[in-house]
């Protein structure tokens, strides 16, 4: 995984494992978990898979990788279907639920058997388990394992066959800040050298940081299937940060304008509803000084929280007008 | 380039239809098997209690053998072997009972049964895998239980009868202890496949051999009979046996035959069940 071996594989690999996931249903009992659900995961980045609870991320990736049935529709891997690639492990790299050991195996044992099923080599059990650091602890019982070694074997199981796609579903669940700065060094990385990436993630500091495109979803659709910079720009919450030793002059004149204007603990103006550009022009007007005035992007976390909101009580972003406007008016959470 | 990279990139490309590694599931299998310390111990276990319990039962039997009515002491002098396979064998039937459920519905319970199926989609394959490889186990490990408790029971029966390997059907019903043992892990696979669940499938595994044939003897006249004729484990049985006895409706192999039908319909439905839902 060294930055020549990357460059070499970047040429060898087919840059053609996108994942498509096309009009695809989930219907347990009554209930519709997934509700024709529709993205694209291209290579080459890291694509975020954001929702509230119970959205239907886990549930979508069981399907994608065809351990649950889909209901109707399907998803395919570089044009074909999971349940059809002869040696999935080296194409599709999956952690799904990192418990998935048994307690009484070695983690050498547990990546073994998997190894075995794809012609994969000892050698490479062993190289997975030097990556995510599990070497020394690699014939002892995973019972052992604290939640944190538990993940990582299952990052190890998901890198087994060196695949081109990895789904990774909450991956730095239970691990420590060196094991998140790892896995985000380590996805960045991997994305670099082509590979496609779709990771779920509750932290969304972590997805700002990680992602370069997202797929959001709020009850089994689709509200948003961009570039994380373009999701956090739709966001309403943008504001300028606006520094002046006559602010509260220029806060009479803001909201004259037509601005909303807060005051944050620094005694700085927190202004939405017009653009910098504007508060500029009516300090030059009124001759007032400015010390700051800085366009402030909403985090990825508000414009996470306003946009799955505004699409559980309007129907948001999606095109599919009649459905939407079915949708109910309560929040997205599902238990 | 570009030809030379589209060439290079041909293995990697996900391909449909392309041959599965059958050899490698079933090393697969193997390795999950040996990886356990709890079913090598049981293994192990199931070869020495067969042993020391053929070795008990015998001794004992001898040692009361005055007071055996005529009944049972023609039976045992028609079919020695049935005496001395008998008694350990009751126990080691119940571990392969107990190790063929585990051994499927471990995966439910630990999870595994998720990294499984990702490795193998089609399912079926790793059922089957896991079958072929769990009966040659079983049927290694009851062979050597099979000899050890002939080799141990023999001597000690001699005194009252006297029994070679070489008597007519003897080995036949040596043989016969690890084909039975074998088809009966299998079975317990189904089980533990369509109940997903480690203490259920035991439950029913245990309802199977122990409840039900016994029950069945309660039904009044040749129903009854016909009924535990016809149920896995006693048509299995007897495949143990040396020669057919005076109550037994079914040949060992005819008996054999129908336990391996039982075996097929329910790993048939284990099938099903497997490939049609959600893991």
């Amino acid at each position: 995984m060294s930055c020549g071996n990357a460059c070499v594989s970047m040429l060898l690999r087919s840059p053609s494992h996108v994942i498509e996931v096309r009009n695809l249903c989930k219907v347990y009992g009554s209930k519709v978990v997934i509700d024709v659900l529709s993205f694209t995961v291209e290579p080459g980045v890291v694509t975020g898979f954001l929702g509230p609870n119970g959205a239907g991320k886990s549930t979508t990736m069981r399907l994608i990788v065809g351990l649950d049935r889909p209901t109707s529709g399907g998803a395919t891997i570089g044009g074909v279907r999971y349940a059809d690639l002869p040696r999935p492990l080296r194409v599709v790299g999956a952690l799904l639920d990192a418990g998935a050991t048994h307690k009484g195996r070695s983690a050498f044992d547990h990546l073994l058997y998997l190894a075995q099923t794809q012609g994969i080599s000892r050698r490479r059990v062993a190289e997975v388990l030097e990556l995510v650091g599990l070497s020394e602890v690699a014939h002892e019982r995973a019972g052992s394992f604290s939640l944190g070694m538990g993940q990582r074997l299952g990052l190890a199981a998901a890198l087994l066959g060196d695949p081109q796609v990895l789904i990774l579903d909450e991956p730095v669940n239970g691990l420590d800040p060196d094991g998140i700065m790892w896995i985000r060094k380590l996805v960045i990385e991997l994305a670099a050298e082509g590979r496609t990436i779709l990771i779920s993630s509750h932290l969304m500091s972590e997805m700002a940081a990680t992602a370069t495109n997202l797929v959001v979803i709020g009850r089994g659709r689709l509200i948003a299937a961009c570039t994380t910079d373009d999701f956090i720009e739709r966001s309403s919450k943008r504001s300028v940060l606006v520094k002046s030793p006559d602010s509260s002059a220029l806060s009479e004149l803001i909201s004259a304008a037509g601005g909303h204007v807060d005051t944050d603990t620094d005694g700085a103006l927190i202004v939405h509803s017009i653009d910098a550009a504007h508060i500029g022009a009516l300090a030059s007007h009124a001759g007032l000084e400015l010390h700051e005035l800085t366009p402030q992007l909403a985090s990825l976390e508000d414009a996470f929280m306003e946009q799955t909101h505004a699409s559980t009580e309007f129907g948001g972003h999606n095109a599919d007008g009649d459905r939407d406007a079915l949708a109910t008016t309560s929040s997205g959470a599902r238990s | 380039m570009t030809v030379t990279v589209d060439l290079l990139t041909q293995p990697d490309q996900p391909t449909a239809g392309a041959r599965l590694d059958i050899a490698g599931l079933l090393r697969s299998e193997w390795t999950k098997i040996r990886s356990l310390r709890s079913s090598v111990t049981a293994l192990v276990l199931l070869v020495v209690v067969t042993i020391g319990f053929t070795a008990l039962f015998v001794g004992l039997t001898v040692g009361q053998w005055d007071q055996l009515d005529r009944i049972q002491e023609l039976t045992y002098r028609l079919d020695p072997t049935r005496l001395i396979l008998g008694a350990g064998f009751q126990l080691s039937q119940l571990a392969v009972c107990v190790l063929g459920v585990l051994v499927i519905a471990n995966e439910y319970s630990s999870g595994t049964i998720r990294s499984n199926l990702l490795a193998v989609p089609h399912r079926t394959p790793m059922l089957l895998a896991k079958s072929a490889v769990f009966a040659v186990v079983v049927f290694v490990v009851s062979e050597v239980a099979a000899f050890g408790a002939f080799a141990v029971g023999a001597p000690i029966l001699h005194s009252k009868v006297a029994v070679g390997i070489g008597d007519p059907g003897v080995l036949g019903a040596l043989l016969g202890a690890g084909l039975y043992g074998a088809v009966l892990g299998v079975f317990s696979i189904a089980i533990g496949a369509i109940v997903r669940h480690t203490a259920g499938g035991i439950a029913g595994i245990i309802a199977f051999v122990l409840v039900l044939a016994p029950l069945t003897q309660l039904i009044p006249g040749s129903i009854g009979d016909h009924v535990y004729a016809y149920l896995p484990t006693s048509a299995g049985q007897l495949m143990v046996n040396a020669r057919q006895g005076p109550k037994d409706l079914l040949t060992p192999w005819q008996g054999f035959g129908v336990m391996c039908l039982w075996t097929v319909a329910l790993m048939l439905l284990a099938n099903a069940l497997l490939r049609r839902g959600d893991a």
